[in-house]
């Protein structure tokens, strides 16, 4: 299942510093929205909040709204720990679970909240995550080794199965491919291509090729100066973005122009 | 022949003094072993006629003893880990962070109270308390072995010196694994989070398996002082040379450091060399309970995290 995310007028604070000003904007289904700026303008802080990973942080917190088919993720009644089983998150850095195998680490989620499953439904569900993450054919052999035992790249895509093993309805990536070599970023790239079909995909990168070659829509942020709150400065299609954009500072940060 | 790269000064002389620091607790180590040895082998190859001429015995005196020492010890233990690492998790994970810090400096002062103050606890305040609760599990569920009865008059049982040893070794657990607990990775934590964890499923998932060789190491040092406690134990408890597994009647079994320190003023001769004798034995319980928790440690070493 994939779902819309209408965000509007967000603003998300640390503390009683505001990170991020003002932020309206809609995420259609099956869509892949590459958010875009320079380095400290609230990109990762934004995508946080679509899962209220932001909260975690002592004294962060937002205002505004942010629904996912049509429900506010931040009403009082909403429990944050089932909003992030809904939206999964892949992180800059590959994390898997060092204490785990590949096979746990798939399963994480899964078992979580006093999930149970059978032995055989397991096997599937590794199998069919690790597929989807294209990972299979590589650790198929060696599912009981710890998670660790990958490469940089491969941990990424474990990660990434670890995401879809329980099949949430947004994918959210922050940069999940800074810390990988061009060959295994193609190879997530491709994935992206793949997973866009059942999820809704939100990815920051600072890479402007792969924003143009994995995403819909660009969401292109910027700051106004140290100390002020980041602002979305424009969204549209990507090819409308990095050929004609509206606004001067977009261009000036496509072409690298910028700063 | 291709010459060497100039080792850096800073370097050299870093490496020498980590060196230095290494080999001299070998050597500290060594020594006592060796005094050890050389002390209690007397006793050890003595026939008993020539121990029992100085009013002692040994063969027959140490496995109540080992008993003793590692039956106290483990009972500490019992109480002491799970508590320690409940209130480390608390500290580290739960607690606001102003009570966070309170609670941290309250157990470290706990740390600082010198074991005599700890047995005049257990004497005075501890043992009348537990009384009414030794008798009353005596009179409800005597039929389990460990409580049957009759029960201790004054309170003064292995039960309450464990729970002194608990007392005492709560700290130092505590402290250790409160700061691998705050060690924990942040993206560990994330990672967990993002999949939907709540915050005991952060812990179960992040915190403790990533804290695991951490906690063992706590462990261990509290075992340690649990094992080789002296003054606690000889101050509550009157001894006996049994092996019991009773906990509340008056009748207990003491442990090799309590042991030592009570009989060490009038004992002689060879009395003094089995003494020392058993100070080996519980040098070499010590030495085995570490080297278990160095395999254990081991054992999961890939998963550890540490790479
Ligand atoms: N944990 C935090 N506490 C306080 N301020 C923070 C925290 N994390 C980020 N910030 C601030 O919020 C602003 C936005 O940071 P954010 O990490 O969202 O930027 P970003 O666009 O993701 O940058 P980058 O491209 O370098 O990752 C910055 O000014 C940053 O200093
Ligand atoms: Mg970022």
């Amino acid at each position: 299942m994939s779902k819309r995310i209408e965000v509007e007028n967000l603003n998300v604070f640390y503390g009683k510093f505001l990170a991020v000003e003002g932020v309206s904007l809609t995420i259609e289904p099956r869509t892949v929205t590459a958010f875009i700026g320079p380095s400290g303008c609230g990109k990762s802080t934004l995508l946080r909040t679509l899962n209220r990973m932001h909260e975690v942080i002592p004294g962060a917190r937002v205002d505004g709204r942010v629904a996912i088919d049509g429900k506010n993720l931040y009403d009082l009644d909403v429990d944050p720990v089932l909003v992030r089983r809904q939206v999964g998150m892949v992180f800059q850095r590959p994390n898997p679970f060092p204490t785990m195998s590949i096979k746990e680490n798939v399963l994480a989620g899964v078992k979580l909240n006093n999930g149970r499953i059978s032995r055989s439904d397991a096997d599937d569900l590794v199998e069919k995550s690790l597929k989807g993450a294209n990972l299979w054919k590589e650790v198929k052999d060696r599912l009981d080794r710890p998670g660790s035992s990958l490469s940089g790249g491969q941990q990424q895509r474990l990660c990434i199965a670890r995401a879809i093993a329980v099949s949430p309805d947004v994918l959210l990536m922050d940069e999940p491919c800074s810390a990988l070599d061009p060959i295994s970023t193609l190879a997530i790239e491709d994935l992206i291509e793949e997973l866009k079909r059942d999820y809704t995909i939100v990815i920051v990168t600072h890479n402007m090729q792969q924003a143009s070659r994995v995403s819909d829509r660009t969401a292109f942020f910027n700051i106004a100066g140290t100390g002020l709150p980041g602002r979305l400065i424009e969204v549209d299609d990507t090819a409308t973005i990095f050929e004609r954009p509206t606004e001067k500072s977009t261009e000036d940060y496509i072409s690298g122009r910028f700063g | 022949m291709t010459a060497r790269a100039k080792a850096r000064l800073g370097d050299r002389v870093f490496q020498a003094a980590a060196m230095g620091a290494g080999l001299l607790i070998l050597v500290a180590l060594a020594a006592v072993a060796i005094f050890l040895i050389a002390k209690a082998m007397p006793a050890l190859v003595a026939s008993p006629e020539e121990l029992k001429r100085d009013g002692t015995d040994f063969w027959p005196y140490v496995p109540p003893l080992i008993f003793g020492t590692v039956w106290a010890a483990f009972l500490a233990l019992l109480f002491a880990l799970p508590l320690a690492v409940g209130i480390a998790l608390f500290i580290s994970h739960y607690a606001p962070r102003k009570l966070a810090q309170g609670l941290g400096y309250a157990i470290d002062l706990l740390a600082a109270i010198p074991s005599v103050v700890y047995g005049l606890w257990g004497i005075l305040v501890l043992a009348p308390a537990v009384r009414p609760l030794y008798e009353w599990l005596v009179n409800n569920v005597g039929w389990f072995p460990l409580f049957a009865g009759p029960v201790s008059g004054t309170g003064r049982t292995v039960l309450t010196v464990a729970v002194v040893l608990a007392v005492m070794i709560l700290p130092i657990i505590t402290a250790l694994c409160r700061e691998v607990f705050l060690q924990t990775p942040p993206l560990h934590e994330e990672a967990a989070l993002a999949l939907g964890a709540t915050r005991w499923e952060v812990v179960k998932m992040a915190v403790l398996p990533f804290g695991r060789a951490g906690i063992i190491s706590a462990t261990m040092l509290g075992l340690g002082r649990a094992l080789g406690e002296t003054m606690a134990v000889a101050m509550v408890l009157s001894p006996s040379i049994i092996i019991s597994f009773a906990l509340l009647q008056s009748q207990n079994p003491t442990t090799i450091a309590a042991n030592i320190a009570l009989k060490f003023p009038e004992a002689t001769g060879l009395g003094i060399n089995a003494l020392i004798a058993t100070g080996l034995v519980l040098f070499a319980i010590t030495f085995v309970v570490n080297a278990l928790a160095r395999v254990v440690i081991n054992r999961r070493k890939e998963f550890s995290g540490a790479n």
